[in-house]
């Protein structure tokens, strides 16, 4: 054991296996509520782990590595699988695999299982979903499996909380040797060519991927294992890290001089494997009578020609509704949560700088980022019911011919779905794609769908500038524009999709293999768990960026102080109270004086000159030199232009999109000359300004930790902000043409 | 009228039927594509069954070894079946 050395660290347990065996619900329920979320080494992937409770009360740790069909990578995913199983690239070596196999499809499951036992890592297999072999017609022989795998076999029921104690005595026994549980591998190349390519290949496999508890292993089968999977794995277009150089050419010669003998490596071990499992499959499982599955009939309405494509628009409009719909009295409750704190923090303050900071800065701005996480809370929660019920993959293959037109596959469909609620973690989803150039690609374009921080300020425009009123009577005008702003962001982010992938991200297509596993019903502290992790990665990321943000921004708006300024509302106020007039007016004289002084002070303010730095660029998009502080501070992230507008035009900074002075403010907002400076025509360009540009530092984080390089949050940023200048010009311009001004 | 043939009849996948079960002889395609597709069990001499064309996408489902993968129409003419 590889920690033996050290006793007090604890034992190393991970649980592998394929996609869409119950893995990670066999995982939530052995860990409970103790679970971490950590990354890998060196990259930024999710790395679950918890700790289990042994039999004898010690304690181990449980690591959930990602679904994988085989140690072969196709996807970042899985190249991370075989690093945690085998212990390269930095991950520990596990003590005991777990491999999760789903009984109803043993047979490519135990392909899984050959590769980890060719490994040399103890390893018990854990039998799940037992309780749907009756109904598929099926007899399960474990002892016969548990016979020739020469691993320790345990029925668990991940679903029915079911079989774990077996399991954990099971990995007990192996962690204090009383089981081995290293049989070594089951299959071997059979033959001489092949055995002389392992042979050549194990030399070169370095000493770094052989820790020092494989050392005794029999016959060296790790390094034949690693140079199996060397073969398999490396190509030109591969996308692994770390493979050492020497080993990389040597299995790049004795492939092609493989292929030039007629010899296909491949198809040689995959068939070896498969061969020792075909071989024996018959005793594992016996069909005892043919049945259609539920899933297969189900599948006949899902992907029925007429019928799939409008059910699953249905599905989305139930999302879309219930996202706006129930949202909205949890984003009330945490608004009214947050006013409350403030006013109740800022009273305990003297009045003055400190307890401006504190509400204006502190409160406004971890403010600013909570009051997403219903929304976001809410479309995670639906994505996570359609990933477990099995649904997800069907939308994968009806959206896969629409995507693939624009040069992506189906598999890009769901990040762009999650960057409705918020972009950071859509980034993130992008992971389980197969090729960095579909990945990037997805990234580029994530940031133009509406996530929910433009809602505010669509609403905040939209409610100001456009009437109430129905067009000819039935058609609402507000939400059929809210409904055009969210199809045509939609539109614009399909269409830069298509352009890149023409131009820059010009490639051949990756094909698409996807599995269509068998319906289940939603797992549901899965899917919460699920949902909390994915919401996490939006509160962490947008928590603190927009937090700095946010303190920033007030430190913009409230130096430096004019001392001039200061005197005068010092003087002028005394001079109103002391005045002889009656209450009523001398508080309407007090906010009169408040607002023109707060004008004045924001024009001397950092933010102020900025805001007129900025005018020129602005003015031919119809937007003058507040709006311009608006989007200076939207550019750190966009929600921030209501309260900075709040702030703007003395509305108070406590302004949402629904308050009515704020709306008001702007539309009694007019140039020297009288004209007003918010037409229906501005805010369109304002809009259409804010669905383009690419106004979320978190986005650009997130998209600088995914690709480790520059180049790509620069160039993202540079598109969408000139896309979104270019756009607003011609709609502004255009309509003034037009004579909409 | 009979004919006779000493080579089993090849057939590429967009000639199977819905519903029709055929051994598949040979997986074709670039090597990745190739490599996942065996590895996860679709191996010469394996029995496949054509489960339906999923038209909305334009997509095949196949079901091997009690699981059910979907390949696009095009990708999937990788695959030589026997009957």
């Amino acid at each position: 054991m590889s920690n033996s050395a050290v006793t007090t660290a604890k034992a190393l347990v991970a649980i592998a296996g394929n996609p869409n065996t119950g893995k990670t619900t066999l995982f939530n329920r052995l860990t409970g509520t103790h679970h971490k979320v950590g990354n890998y080494p060196g990259i930024t992937v999710e790395r679950h782990h918890g700790e289990l409770a042994l039999p004898s009360s010690r304690t181990v740790e449980l690591v959930d590595v990602p679904g994988s069909y085989s140690l072969s990578a196709r996807s970042r995913e899985e190249e991370l699988a075989i690093q945690s199983i085998a212990g390269l690239g930095g991950s520990p070596v596990p003590d005991v695999v777990v491999v999760v196999v789903d009984v109803t499809q043993l047979a490519r499951n135990l392909y899984l299982v050959l590769q980890v036992l060719e490994l040399d890592v103890p390893t018990i297999v854990a039998l799940n979903m037992c309780d749907l072999l009756e109904s598929r017609g099926l007899e399960l022989d474990d002892a016969a499996l548990a016979a020739e795998l020469g691993v320790p076999v345990v029925r668990v029921s991940a679903l029915h909380d079911a079989g774990f104690e077996p399991l954990t005595r099971a990995i007990e026994q192996v962690l204090d040797g009383r089981t081995s549980a290293r049989p070594g591998p089951r299959w071997r190349p059979g033959t001489p060519a092949l055995q002389a390519d392992v042979a050549a290949l194990s030399a070169l496999v370095p000493a770094a991927w052989r820790p020092a508890s494989q050392a005794g292993a029999p016959g060296g089968s790790r390094a034949e294992a690693l140079a199996l999977w060397a073969l398999l794995s490396i190509d030109e277009h591969d996308e692994l890290d770390d493979v050492p150089a020497e080993l990389r050419r040597a299995a790049l010669e004795r492939r092609s001089a493989a292929a030039a003998g007629g010899r296909q490596i491949d198809a040689e071990v995959i068939s070896g494997r498969y061969g020792w499992i075909d071989a024996r499959i018959a005793r594992f499982v016996r069909q005892k009578r043919d049945a259609t599955s539920f899933s297969e009939r189900l599948d006949g309405v899902v992907l029925n020609p007429w019928l799939g494509f409008p059910l699953f628009l249905l599905a989305m409009g139930i999302v879309f509704q219930s996202l706006f719909s129930w949202a909205d009295p949890l984003i009330q409750l945490i608004e009214g949560g947050l006013g409350w704190l403030g006013s109740t923090v800022g009273s305990w303050l003297p009045a003055g700088l400190v307890q401006d900071f504190v509400e204006n800065a502190l409160v406004a701005g971890v403010g600013s980022v909570l009051v997403f996480l219903p929304q976001i809370l809410l479309l995670f929660l639906f994505i996570g019911i359609m990933e477990d019920s099995g649904y997800m993959a069907r939308v994968v293959c009806l959206m896969d011919r629409l995507m693939r037109a624009l040069g992506l596959g189906g598999r890009a469909f769901v990040p762009m779905l999650s960057g409705y609620a918020c972009a950071v973690p859509a980034i993130l989803a992008t992971r389980t794609m197969e090729r960095q150039r579909d990945r990037l690609l997805t990234m580029m374009v994530i940031p133009l769908m509406s996530c929910s921080a433009r809602l505010p300020v669509y609403g905040l425009i939209i409610g100001a500038l456009f009437p109430a009123a129905a067009l000819w009577g039935f058609l609402p005008v507000q939400g059929l524009l809210m409904i055009a702003m969210y199809l045509f962001s939609t539109l614009t982010a399909l269409i830069a999709a298509f352009v890149l992938s023409k131009t820059l991200f010009r490639a051949p297509r990756v094909p698409l293999i996807q599995e269509l596993p068998p319906y289940r019903m939603p797992h549901w502290p899965s899917v919460l768990r699920m949902m909390w992790l994915r919401s996490r990665s939006f509160l962490e990321s947008a928590g603190t960026v927009i937090l700095v943000c946010s303190i920033v921004l007030w430190g913009l708006l409230t130096f430096p102080k004019s001392d001039e300024l200061a005197q005068r509302r010092a003087t002028e106020t005394a001079a109103i109270e002391g005045s002889s007039l009656a209450d009523d007016a001398k508080s309407e004289a007090l906010s009169a004086l408040d607002a023109e002084l707060s004008a004045a002070e924001l024009r001397h303010s950092l933010a102020g000159r900025l805001g007129h730095a900025v005018e020129p660029a602005l003015e031919p998009l119809g937007f003058d030199w507040k709006i311009g502080i608006g989007l200076v501070g939207a550019f750190a992230a966009r929600e921030v232009f209501v309260s900075t507008m709040g702030v703007v035009y003395g509305a108070g900074r406590e302004a949402d999109e629904q308050s009515l002075t704020l709306r008001s403010q702007i539309k009694k907002e007019t140039y020297a000359d009288g004209r007003p400076v918010y037409t229906p025509l501005v805010g369109l360009s304002l809009m259409i300004f804010f669905a383009l540009a690419c106004q979320c530092m978190s986005t650009l984080a997130a998209v600088y930790r995914e690709t480790k390089n520059w180049r790509w949050p620069v160039f993202l940023f540079t598109y969408m902000t000139v896309l979104a200048w270019v756009a607003s010009f011609v709609v502004y311009q255009g309509g003034m043409l037009l004579g909409f001004g | 009228m009979l004919r006779f043939s000493l080579k089993p009849m090849v057939r590429p996948a967009h000639e199977l039927r819905a519903g029709e079960r055929a051994t598949l002889i040979e997986v074709g395609g670039e090597r990745s594509f190739r490599r996942r597709l065996m590895e996860l069990g679709f191996l010469p001499g394996t029995d496949v069954r054509l489960v339906r064309r999923i038209r909305v996408g334009d997509l095949v489902e196949f079901e091997v070894r009690g699981s059910h993968i979907s390949l696009r129409g095009t990708e999937a003419q990788a695959l030589r079946f026997t009957t």
